[in-house]
């Protein structure tokens, strides 16, 4: 009896750092964008949803090779969050944060409608990566794809972490975020790195959206849930943090899966926003700090 | 204001008493009640909410489960459900207002979720995902608002009451304060102005409307569902707000009409509508950024002007 408890716990434990890996991800989306423009980018979750339902048109319809549908799904999101910083950020010149974030919520709209649109509103299922046999660890067993999210995940904070310290564009990307007026004088063109920074985040979106699907369906309005977590991972972890991000990803996963394994199923959605409701109560500045909330505590 | 009043007057006996668009109208003065608070807070605190659908929900279920299970007078289970609400709302505006940025957005819109999940997973209390009933219709001394046409009357008289203290809140201490903030909140600080207390304060009583408006949605339809205040409908104030120019508390009115009435003639286009709405929104915000009523006074001044330049040309040149 002792053990199987424990064993579930471990079970738990298992799903909530699979999941969690995809929050943090989508937190990381969140943070990109907001230290290039200061705007939260309520469209996030769309570029998820849209990451797993191409992923799925390109291998079940077109039956392209997994390796090769990952790379072109990638690319097209990536292009779609270009197009949508050209389209409807980039007129929007001088207008203030308000108006930014009301056209992102237009944009998740949009998106989720054509979405809808094109693939129905039906759940879509995508084969696991390799094999379906669960691996058995101290009694709880391990989906290979869990693997399979972890590394991708860890890879793409690795590959993130070395573009914004080490490339050129990167350290740019960074001087805007700390500076904007300053890195306009060292002829940094800001704009450019706003639309790079849609990029980035629609690119790892997909990467979410593509690695999710195996264990969880993807239908048109599934964005909507996975933002909102996502968001409160990003403000758990301080909003602009993405290492915070990272941990408090897995932290709003794990707490999910041991909310609904041993309290109450009903109530799984509620856990990670009762989460961002406390963190914004208690100590908004999130566990590894936010700029923004650290400058106002110095008042 | 008085071709206002009149006009509203005038509709029920255009279009005819027993009318659909009666019904119609009923829920866009419904739903004008929180646009207008959201208007204030949109237009002149500088921030969103996504979470108006969780207040129109709380006044919605607090005012229908306290007079049918408790028997209460529906007066009274309003007035609770006011309290309530802006309880909740305090509690929601004082830590995320008081940080810059748009903490507040999110916030409520984790509220709403957390709400519509609560509603559907407490089946004995609410009914669950199909709702309940059977909530009494409202009477003013002893004289029940039976039919479409009184509540139509009852429910434009509470919007035409609303938008008079709206505007006495934008001209009192509190509006000039939330307009600072627009000119700069540093400045504003610097005066001695508590800009996030004022905030806070316009939220509040943003959500005290959204409550109002949602008591008066339950007596009116006599029936409560988590579908009536989900997500969507939060969504769907912003973009009436937006639509209409949220720096003119007529935006919210005009945005809410077209809003309302919109739908009836797109029924052709079934669950796409929401495309429409997204479109739209974004359309309003990239070209017209202050919203149809702002559009429209702007012109009107571009036009004045010109008119003045002209006249003045004419009398330098006698």
């Amino acid at each position: 009896m002792g053990i199987s408890i424990w064993s579930q716990i471990l079970q738990y434990l298992v799903t909530g750092v699979s999941i969690g890996s995809i929050y943090g991800m989508v937190a990381i989306g969140f943070n990109i964008i907001y230290n290039a423009t200061g705007i939260i980018n309520f469209a996030q979750g769309e570029f998820v949803m849209l990451g797993g339902m191409i992923m799925v048109t390109l291998t079940a319809a077109f039956g392209a090779p997994v390796i090769v549908a990952f790379f072109l799904t990638v690319a097209i999101v990536a292009l779609i969050g270009g197009l949508f910083e050209r389209l409807a950020i980039y007129p929007l010149k001088n207008a203030g944060v308000l108006s930014l974030i009301i056209v992102t919520i237009g944009g998740s709209i949009v998106l989720k409608g054509v979405a809808m649109f094109v693939w129905g509103k039906e759940s879509y299922a995508l084969p696991h990566f390799s094999s379906e046999e669960p691996i058995p660890i101290l009694g709880a067993s391990i989906l290979p794809q869990t693997l399979w999210i972890l590394g991708a995940m860890l890879l793409t904070v690795v590959l993130l972490t070395l573009f914004f310290r080490f490339t050129l564009i990167g350290r740019a990307m960074r001087a805007c975020s700390s500076n904007r007026t300053a890195a306009y004088l060292v002829g940094i063109d800001a704009r450019q790195m706003v639309c790079l920074s849609f990029i980035l985040s629609a690119a790892i979106g997909a990467v979410a959206g593509i690695i999710i699907t195996p264990i969880a369906l993807v239908d048109y309005n599934r964005g909507f849930l996975l933002a909102l977590k996502g968001f409160s991972a990003a403000v758990l972890g301080g909003l602009g943090n993405s290492a915070g991000a990272v941990i408090a990803g897995f932290l709003i996963g794990i707490l999910e899966s041991l909310g609904a394994g041993l309290v109450s199923s009903g109530y799984k959605d509620a856990i990670a926003l009762i989460v961002l409701l406390v963190i914004l109560f208690v100590r908004p500045s999130g566990i590894l700090g936010d700029k923004e909330a650290l400058k106002h505590r110095s008042f | 204001m008085i071709v206002f009043i009149l006009l509203f007057c005038a509709f029920p006996f255009l279009v005819g008493v027993k009318s659909y668009w009666i019904t119609v109208f009923i829920f866009a003065g419904i739903y004008s009640l929180i646009t207008i608070g959201l208007s204030l807070l949109m237009g002149y605190a500088g921030q969103i909410s996504l979470g108006h659908a969780a207040f129109f929900g709380m006044g919605a279920y607090t005012s229908g489960l306290l007079t049918t299970l408790l028997n209460w007078n529906p007066w009274l289970a309003l007035l609770a459900a006011l309290l309530l609400t802006s309880s909740a709302a305090l509690l929601i505006g004082i830590p995320t207002l008081r940080l810059s940025g748009h903490y507040l957005a999110m916030a409520t819109l984790a509220l709403g979720e957390i709400l519509v999940i609560f509603f559907k997973a407490e089946v004995e209390l609410t009914g669950g995902p199909s709702g309940f009933g059977l909530i009494p219709r409202l009477s003013i001394f002893g004289f029940v608002l039976k039919r479409d046409i009184e509540f139509y009357f009852f429910v434009w008289s509470i919007v035409a009451l609303a938008l008079v203290m709206a505007m006495n809140v934008i001209h009192s201490r509190v509006g000039r304060a939330l307009r600072s903030i627009h000119g700069g909140e540093l400045a504003a600080n610097a005066m001695g102005i508590n800009t996030s207390s004022y905030k806070v304060q316009v939220f509040v009583l943003s959500a005290a409307l959204a409550s109002l408006s949602g008591s008066l949605y339950a007596h009116y339809v006599t029936f409560v569902s988590p579908t009536a205040c989900e997500l969507k409908l939060s969504v769907f104030l912003v973009v009436m707000v937006a639509i209409g120019g949220m720096h003119h508390l007529w935006g919210a009115i005009v945005g809410t009409i077209l809003l309302t009435v919109l739908p009836e003639f797109l029924h052709v286009f079934q669950d796409f509508d929401i495309l429409a709405y997204g479109l739209i929104l974004m359309i309003i915000m990239i070209f017209a950024p202050n919203g149809l009523v702002g559009a429209l006074a702007a012109l009107i001044q571009r036009l004045r002007r010109r008119f003045l330049a002209v006249d003045s040309q004419r009398r330098g040149v006698i």
